[in-house]
């Protein structure tokens, strides 16, 4: 039943990468660390095994679509190592606590910018 | 270029920290920052996520982190799901796109926060 549960979390978890241009680890981290009874770090880690075939096939369906700009993506890819380094850095020298309300702080503004750009009249700007 | 290096450092930066996937972050700031619209977006950010992950795929490999049989276990239908998810997303209005991805934020942060 647990091995039922978590494939129904993967499948779910790419439907939502699909959808809304995520990894899908939300939903993979859970299924590995709850259903399958992973440590926390394994989860993380072994979520990644999914992650990377979802993304690789999801931007290619996303390619035929017309929906990719590659040489942007690519760049962002490539310059998010840097990123991790400076968020190990930072992350040592702020209480965990800290972290998370500062990022649910980000997330909800974020949010409310996404809510206001989708009820706002349209035609958007096709980029 | 700098602003794509500044998206890319960000969410390399929420990854790191919170094990997030960067998509959370890359496809909302390619929206409002980029003006990208949001099926671009979303396409977009699976490219960078495609190759973020790649590197870290390894790299908690070679720590030993990773179990293969249970990636391949969530995997499989995992790719399944995007193929569905990519064509769903064919068929919604930007807006819903938009408003889906806002509730999919506020539900981390809520998760966050209690």
């Amino acid at each position: 039943m647990d091995v039922v549960a978590a494939i129904a979390l993967g499948f779910a978890g790419g439907v939502v990468g699909g959808l809304l241009g995520v990894g899908g680890g939300i939903l993979f981290v859970p299924a590995l660390a709850i259903f399958l009874g992973e440590d926390q770090i394994v989860a993380v880690a072994t979520s990644l095994i999914a992650i990377v075939p979802v993304a690789v096939v999801g931007a290619w369906r996303q390619h035929r679509f017309g929906n990719v700009r590659l040489s942007e993506g690519l760049w962002v890819g490539a310059l998010a190592p840097l990123g991790v380094a400076i968020g190990v850095v930072v992350s040592n020298g702020i209480s965990e606590r800290a972290l998370e309300i500062s990022f649910a702080v980000l997330l909800l503004f974020v949010a409310s910018q996404m809510v206001r750009r989708a009820l706002r009249p349209r035609p958007s700007r096709e980029a | 270029m700098l602003k794509l290096a500044a998206i890319g450092a960000a969410a390399g930066a929420f990854s790191g920290l919170f094990g997030v996937g960067g998509g959370t972050i890359i496809v909302p700031l390619l929206i409002l920052w980029f003006g990208f619209g949001e099926r671009v977006a979303t396409g977009t950010s699976l490219v960078a996520i495609a190759v973020i992950a790649l590197f870290a795929a390894v790299g908690q490999g070679l720590y030993g982190n990773v179990k293969l049989l249970d990636g391949l276990l969530i995997g499989i239908p995992a790719v399944a799901g995007v193929v569905v998810g990519t064509g769903l997303q064919q068929r919604l209005p930007e807006r819903g796109i938009a408003l889906a991805f806002a509730a999919l934020l506020t539900g981390m942060a809520i998760e966050l926060i209690v």
